[in-house]
This record gives structure tokens, sequence and C-alpha cells, in this order.
């Protein structure tokens, strides 16, 4: 046998593709051609083979060898052919039979000693692969816990090249070494952590309610950063499909294993506000990875000191607010990536940080005070659905010692609100309050009477305008489900005006 | 460096012989130009064959044929069709082979020989 054919999945953003990886080893001057445009990592994969074969007792064919990665026209990269190749060029030698191999794939980074280092990417890959129809797969065993995530598929963890030698010829199956996770993992934090802060309480669980996009304005150290990292703690946990589709994003960020395989806690993303657009959207030169917004898809994207982000950075999150993805497009190619978060930003009231209350010890001029938060520009604001203040707690407050509601509390108010928009969006293509349409919003999702005399007297006083307008009468419908009323009634709407236009200066 | 001439030569006597085995005639040993040398000439059924013999006393550090790069490989071709251009043998068939042999010591040498490498 001078010809094998292994198969394994190559990544272009999310989507996975079948690759066949064919080897065949004829007469001529010793040589290893690749083919199938490899970029650098993949063309190195020659001397990694080479090494792990010899060092693991198996022989390097002295003759010419063909490696060919097909589709040929998809550019390959990384060094998770590594494994594919080393096991091919044995089959091609004849020192292990080729076998049915038409339904296992095989992946991994081969060490020069013959181990089988982790990849990246392991989780989209399977799934794709399952997808496509294999139900096999040898994988590192680093990479073990993400891929048994997959049900459909068998996998295989191993460690060094003579492991899989021995499995492929006698089936022998290596111990399985790996640790999972547990289920559901609730994160340390707690909202009964904060005290105090009943109105930025409020807001979490109206914005966590109707997924709404949030605003934070207060001094440094009054709890922005806080109560923003318990979001996810309120937020329902993750279902099955998303688990995976999160998990998927972080395993090609490489982020996996800080994040958890199975971990059902939605994501909290927070980078800082020096990031570049690239790293906040996703990019790259030759292989396109997620940004910070993908990361955080299905969960929390907060940035604090938002007026402090290169200009740019913060706008160029126009277009995943508005459509929950991200196109990016560069010579290789146009990948999709999924960016459905909910917006955390948070920022100091001016400069110096300290103008609250009466402001008194605040040394901006008044002029620097206006020019500092309309760094957040116009069409992002309109985005937000509430603005709120935080302040520092009172005396009184930090001197409570009975702790506020818990997390687990609030969640369980969150599920059932989101129960009841659900119900009530039956048949809808969307199920949050937040993502009502417009014209849905004036015909059929009217508040009560009462209500919609407040909003359009305000309407007439030029206090509101009618994209604001929209904005309040759907958080007046989160708000309403908060408290399991059917219509948003006159407190309701007040309510939710005050959460929109509470923050004067914007 | 005389020692290196004669485990050349010694590994060009011994593919020179296995080509005679096989029925071929060898036509000049050692044939060279001011451009560099062809190890063996040789005619086998009407196609003229052009060997690289490379000799190495172990097989230790690497296969003897991985120091045939690019530009010897290069180099061969040129020589090849110097050969015919003087000999004036054009449209001939013609066929370019490399030799590997490792001599082992007092053991049996071992010959890897390929055909038609370039």
């Amino acid at each position: 046998m001078t010809l094998a054919r292994i198969k394994s999945i190559a990544l272009v953003g999310l989507t996975g593709h079948l690759i066949d990886i064919e080897v065949d080893i004829s007469d001529g001057l010793p040589g290893y051609t690749l083919l199938g445009l490899p970029d650098a990592a993949l063309s190195e994969s020659r001397e990694r083979v080479r090494s792990a074969l010899l060092n693991s007792g198996a022989p390097w064919p002295n003759k010419r060898v063909t490696v060919s990665l097909s589709p040929a026209w998809l550019p390959k990269s990384g060094s998770g052919f590594d494994l594919p190749i080393a096991v091919a060029l044995l089959i091609a030698q004849g020192l292990i039979a080729q076998g049915d191999m038409s339904r296992t794939v095989l992946m991994g980074e081969l060490a020069l000693d013959g181990g089988v280092k982790p990849i990246r990417g392991v989780l989209p890959a399977l799934l794709a692969a399952s997808h496509l129809g294999i139900d096999g797969a040898v994988v590192p065993d680093a990479n073990l816990a993400e891929a048994r995530a997959v049900k459909e598929i068998e996998v295989v963890g191993i460690k060094t090249l003579t492991e899989v030698i021995s499995f492929l010829e006698t089936g022998e199956i290596p111990e399985q070494i790996y640790s999972v996770t547990p289920q559901s993992t609730y994160s340390q934090l707690d909202l009964s952590d904060v005290v105090g802060q009943g109105r930025a309480r409020f807001a979490l669980e109206i914005a966590a309610i109707g997924s709404h996009h949030l605003l934070f304005i207060g001094p440094p150290g009054t709890g922005k950063t806080m109560l923003a990292e318990r979001i996810p703690t309120l937020l329902p946990p993750l279902s099955q499909a998303n688990v995976l589709a999160v998990g998927a994003i972080h395993s090609i960020a490489g982020a996996l294993d800080e994040r958890g395989v199975l971990s059902t806690l939605p994501p909290f993303i927070a980078p800082h506000h020096t990031t570049t657009s690239t790293a906040m959207i996703g990019g790259g030169a030759h292989v396109i990875r997620p940004g910070a917004c993908s990361l955080a898809n299905e969960g929390v994207l907060f940035i604090d000191e938002a007026p402090e982000c290169n200009s740019g950075v913060l706008d160029a999150l126009r277009q995943p607010l508005e459509s929950g993805s991200v196109t990016i497009s560069r010579a290789s190619g146009t990948i999709s990536f999924p960016a459905n978060f909910l917006l955390v930003l948070a920022a100091n009231p001016c400069p110096c940080g300290k103008y609250s209350g009466r402001g008194r010890s605040c040394t901006c001029s008044a002029a620097q005070i206006r020019r500092y938060l309309q760094k957040l520009s116009g069409p992002l604001l309109d985005r937000i659905d509430i603005r709120t203040y935080v302040e520092a707690p009172t005396r009184t407050e930090m001197m409570q010692s009975d702790l506020g509601e818990s997390s687990a509390v609030v969640r369980e108010r969150v599920i059932t609100a989101r129960a009841m928009a659900a119900e009530r969006f039956h048949g809808m293509s969307w199920t949050l309050n937040s993502r009502i349409p417009a014209s849905q919003l004036r015909h059929k999702y009217r508040a009560g009477k009462d209500g919609m005399i407040f909003l359009h007297n305000e309407l007439e006083k030029e206090r509101l305008s009618a994209r604001g307008f929209h904005k309040v009468l759907r958080l007046s419908w989160s708000i309403a489900d908060r408290f399991g009323r059917t219509v948003p009634n006159y407190e309701d709407v007040e309510m939710a005006y005050h959460l929109r236009e509470g923050a004067e200066f914007l | 460096m005389k020692k290196l001439q004669e485990i050349g030569a010694t590994g060009e006597a011994y593919v020179a012989a296995y080509l005679a085995s096989q029925g071929a005639f060898i036509i000049e040993r050692n044939w060279r130009i001011k451009d560099g040398e062809i190890d063996l000439v040789a005619r086998e059924s009407g196609v003229i064959l052009f060997v690289e013999v490379k000799t190495r006393t172990t097989g230790k550090f690497g296969h003897p044929l991985e120091a045939i790069d690019r530009h010897k490989a290069f180099r061969l071709q040129r020589l090849a069709l110097a050969w015919i251009s003087l000999h004036d043998k054009w449209g001939s068939e013609y066929r370019i082979d490399c030799a590997a042999v490792i001599l082992n010591g007092n053991l049996e040498p071992q010959i890897d020989y390929r055909r038609g490498v370039l």
C-alpha cells in the first residue's frame, strides 16, 4: 500500500469542512510535497511529523512523499493536521492497515517526541463533523472534555502517536483521563454582595428580563463594575444548544478552558477600553478569529470607562447590536460569527469622575463635563434602552447587616417574566421585549390607556423622540412582565420613562 | 581527502556492476566538464541513462539521496543535455537515475536504485 486516505476537519470561522488527507509514496528522490493551500503553521507540519514518527520508533519514508489535503481550493491552517498526516504516512508505508476510516476524523498537533498536543476548535469541528455523517473521532486527550460534549460522535482521546497506532491496529482504547466541569456552573459572584443600590438593582433586573442594553453613570468606586459582573447570574441558564454554540466560539478563540466546557452560565466579557475594533469585532489576516463581541454571544459585553474608548470601537458595535451577528470580510474570505449580547456600558459623569450629587469636589469645567459623555455617539446611545445613575451607597446602607436579594431569587423572577413574554410572542420571530419591531409596537403591543396618554404628552412636549417613545414602550413591557401584569399600566410606563430618560445630560 | 574519493569510487563501481547485471551497457564513468561531473553514463535498450551515485559509509546521518537538492537536480539536467549535445545524440531517449549506496563496513553494501527521478 503506497496510498492512504484519512479524514479530518478544517474550520473556516465556525463552519467545518470535511478534509480528505491523501498520502502517496512513490519512487524518486526523497522529498515531501504538501498540497492544498497550507499556511505557515501547516507547512511546518513536515518537520513535526517526521520527528514524531522517528521518535515513536516508526520509519520515515525516504521516498517521494506527496500529501494532498482536498478540497484543494480551501485554504487550510493550523497544526491540527499533524496527526492525520502522520497516520496516513504509516498506512501508506503498510505499517497500519487502511481499514474503514471513512466515518472517522483525526485531529491533533504532534510534539517532536511523538506526544499529541491540544489544538483549538475541536468542539466546532466535531459539531460540524456530526452533521457531515462522521461518527468517530480521535482527538488529543487535552481536548477530550470538549469533544465529549458532542454526543453523536464516539471520541477517543490519545496522548501519544504510539497510542494511536496501537488503537488503530488492535482497537484497544487507551486510558481516558479527563475532567468535566459540573453541569451548572454558577459563578461565585452574587447580587447579595451588592450593598443598597435599589435603583441600579431594579435596572439590572429589567435589563435581564427584556435583554435591554444598559448604561451606568456614576463616580469611581460606586460599584458599576460590581453590578455589571453579576448580570450573568441573573440571566436564565444557557440552553443545551447555546452551551455548545458559546463553547464553540470560545474553543476557536482558545478560551474554552477558562470558561469550562459545559458551563451554563452566560459569558461575561469585559474588554479594556484601549481595545481595538479588530479585537472587539473579530478579524485577523489569515485566520479570522472571533472578537470580544462574539465571545459575549448569549451573554454580557461590559465596557468600563466607555467614553475613553478609541473612536470607532464603540460604533463598530452598531452592526452586531442591530443584527445579532458580525460579518468580517478579509482577502481570505467572509465569515459570520454570532454576536447576540447584552451590552453594558459604564462611564464616569465627568473626566475627574467626581461630578455627582452636588458635585462639590469636581474640578471639571462645565464644557468638559458636557464634552465627556458626548464621546458616546448618538446612534450608539439610541440603541441603549436603560440609562441609570449609580450613586455611592449611603452610610446607613453600608451599615446594613442584612443582605440584599440573592441572584437566585432575582433569576427566578427573570425566568418567570421571560416565560410570560415568550408566551405573548408565541409564533413571532422574537421572544424578548427589546426585540419587538416598532411597527408591531404601535399596533399590537400598546400600553394601557393612561400610559399611552402620558407618552403622547411627552412626545408633544418634545421631551421624548420617536425612537425614545418606542424604547420606553418596550421597557414598560419588561416592567409589566416583572410585576406579572398582562398589559403595562401607567406606573410601568412612568418607571420605564425614568429608566430610559433618567440621565438628563445625554 | 583521498579517502572520500575512494568511497565515492567504490560506490560507483558497485552501481556500475549492478547496472551491468541488469543488462545495461556502461558508456562512460566520471564524465567531467567545467560545469560538473556525471558519475555514470549507460545505455539500456536504446535509452541513455545518466546516473548520479551517492555513497555513504553509514545510514545514520540521513538518506544519501537527501543530499540531492533542487540546485543539484537542475545541474544534473544541464549536464545530461550537455552530454547529449557534445555527443550529437539529439533526439535520443534519455533518463536520469539516482543511486544510493550504503557501504556498511564489511557487510554487503546496500544499493537503492531509483529510475527516472527527475
